[in-house]
């Protein structure tokens, strides 16, 4: 299993810091929640860590090799997958086909001009395997753009599965999932949990406190504070910070 | 852990089927018309059937980067032209063999596509077609100042390619059957080509970029891909368009050309392939009618593909697929 290192990780739009000096371990095989208000820089520090957008300055180590320099593709193949808190699908692709183009990235060359790979036995039950683990496999023939909001994030979660990471860093997967529904999903995470070293991002606090090792809170793109779910929740900063406030939005 | 209790998933259908039965029903009529022509004492028929079936492949190759791609080259009349020239200048060394001709544009056409895709594909959307459309100048202007073979006025041939020594193709009926041949292969490597591991992936990127380059992929490297197999199969049609008139000019690739050939994807239903050789069939033929009926003939295509545009977005292939599906529905 493998461990992230971030080192003074810094980036900015304009004049607005939003990921302001962040350092951190994600040790390996820990759930590493990432919790923190609306516009803390949750999704900018997923973006940047996967590649999508470029640091400023800092470095970000996977096994103890930098990976600053590496594009988003090169660091999914290292083994670094992340999903959106946006679904991004391909919309006219089958299920199947979404997660199976997944799995070819991982499996020989896609520079094969010839070969049907709609009857490709291996690429489909590995992306069925990756299906079933997200709890979709009863819609793999259905088109993507046809699935409810639930499925889709499940579709999310399936293609980063598929991508056979060994680091999974999830932006709020159950973003706008309800109900009976989340506690399924929830459930399917905590399976996973072992398997894969996770950073979560989540603003559903009781899946957090269900699922995390540790927590670390996002503010302002300042990380205030990290430690166990107990140690974060009685943290005089954090509740200040954030969880007073969410409660008190709650009440 | 789960695998035991995973259906199977059921194979994939794909509107593959649909795109193949289209084509081939193209085909058989394709086949169908010289025996007519002779009935009827037409030759000339088979003299535009064979400039329809050359338009046929440039357009279907334009597809298969416009709507598998969705890459908008708005400057694949250079193709053309370096497949009309490549036959003009070798001959005009003593070399007539079809193959070595269509070699030479092949070559020619990738390199051209190479450093013209790696740059244009730095941009997107409507920059990407200015960036192309500025390439395919380039290239129609470096062979109007090519004196040696007429510039501006063309170069007529002093023979048709010869096909295994043979000069066959001299005979109106074997250069139709010849590019009719061509077509089909063609057809069915880009039929292939969309249903690969890499038609895959390219038509993903279509769809979502960002998804795709979060599953691992460079988008770059396959958009290229295509679109220098794009460009070399385009050239193809232009060895077939030089043998039909015996003749070449700068003319066949100028930029109208190149909207002429996004005109007949769009008009046959992008990203279907069939469809652009449906859409290069009716363009050309509604050419020829209408300019038969009108000078004006430009004033009623425009009105045409205005109507077909609204009311039939997905061309030609849309109204098939329509029609086909009413059919097994009563
Ligand atoms: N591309 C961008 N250009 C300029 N500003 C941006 C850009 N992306 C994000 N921001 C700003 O950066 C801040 C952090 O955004 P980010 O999406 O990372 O927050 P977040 O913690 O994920 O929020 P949420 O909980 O709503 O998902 C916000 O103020 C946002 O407006
Ligand atoms: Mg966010």
């Amino acid at each position: 299993m493998s461990s992230l290192e971030i080192r003074h990780l810094k980036k900015s739009f304009g004049a607005l810091k939003v990921t302001d000096d962040v350092s951190l371990d994600v040790r390996s095989g820990e759930l590493h929640a990432i919790i923190g208000p609306n516009g803390a820089g949750k999704t900018t520090f997923i973006s940047q860590l996967s590649g999508q957008l470029a640091s400023d300055s800092g470095d970000i180590l996977l096994d103890g090799q930098s990976i600053m320099r590496l594009s988003m593709p090169k660091r999914v193949h290292l083994g670094l997958a992340r999903s959106f808190q946006i679904t991004q699908v391909l919309p006219h692709f089958t299920v199947l086909e979404n997660v199976a183009v997944a799995v070819q990235a991982r499996s020989g060359s896609s520079f094969r001009f010839f070969s049907p790979v709609a009857g490709d036995a291996a690429l489909n039950a590995r992306a069925m395997a990756a299906l079933g683990e997200a709890g979709l496999a009863d819609r793999a023939d259905v088109q993507a753009s046809a699935l409810s909001h639930g499925e889709h994030r499940r579709l999310e979660l399936a293609i980063a599965l598929a991508t056979e990471p060994r680091v999974l860093l999830l932006d709020e997967p159950l973003a706008g999932v309800g109900g009976e529904d989340a506690d399924a999903f929830v459930a399917g995470l905590a399976r996973l949990k072992s398997r894969f070293t996770m950073v979560l991002i989540e603003h559903d606090m009781d899946a957090v406190f269900r699922l995390a090792d540790r927590v670390s809170v996002l503010v302002y793109g300042r990380i205030i504070a990290t430690g166990t779910p107990e140690e974060v929740r009685s943290d005089p900063q954090v509740r200040a910070a954030y969880l007073g406030e969410e409660e008190e939005e709650v009440a | 852990m789960a695998d035991a209790t995973i259906p199977h998933a059921a194979p994939m259908r794909r509107p593959l089927a649909g795109r193949v039965k289209a084509a081939v029903v193209l085909f058989a009529i394709f086949a169908a018309l010289p025996p007519v022509a002779a009935a009827l004492d037409d030759p000339f028929f088979v003299l535009i059937g064979t400039r329809i079936l050359a338009y046929a492949i440039a357009a279907m190759a334009l597809d298969l980067i416009l709507g598998y791609g969705a890459m908008v080259s708005f400057g694949h009349a250079a193709y053309l032209g370096f497949g009309t020239y490549a036959v003009a200048i070798l001959s005009s060394y003593g070399v007539h063999d079809i193959f070595l001709q269509t070699a030479a544009a092949i070559l020619v056409s990738a390199l051209f596509a190479l450093v013209t895709g790696a740059i244009s594909l730095r941009t997107r959307g409507v920059y990407f077609i200015m960036i192309t459309l500025a390439f395919g100048q380039m290239a129609f202007f470096f062979f109007i100042s090519l004196s040696a073979y007429g510039g501006d006025d063309g170069y007529g041939l002093a023979q048709r390619s010869t096909l295994l020594g043979s000069d066959m193709l001299e005979n109106d009926f074997a250069l139709f059957y010849a590019t009719l041949a061509t077509l089909v292969a063609l057809f069915w490597a880009c039929h292939r080509i969309v249903g690969s591991r890499f038609g895959r992936v390219l038509t993903g990127i279509r769809e979502n970029p960002t998804r795709m380059e979060a599953i691992g992929y460079s988008p770059f490297r396959f958009q290229l891909a295509a679109f220098v197999i794009s460009g070399c199969m385009t050239s193809i049609a232009g060895v077939f368009l030089a043998n039909q008139a015996e003749f070449v000019s700068p003319a066949f690739m100028s930029w109208h050309r190149s909207g002429e050939l996004i005109v007949m994807v769009v008009l046959g239903g992008i990203g279907t392939l069939s469809g652009a050789i449906g859409g290069a069939v009716a363009a050309l033929l509604l050419e020829e009618a209408l300019g038969a009926l009108t000078e004006h003939w430009r004033l009623w295509f425009g009105l045409f593909l205005v109507l077909m545009v609204l009311y039939s977005p997905n061309g030609i292939a849309g109204l098939v697929k329509q029609v086909a599906n009413r059919g097994r529905k009563s």
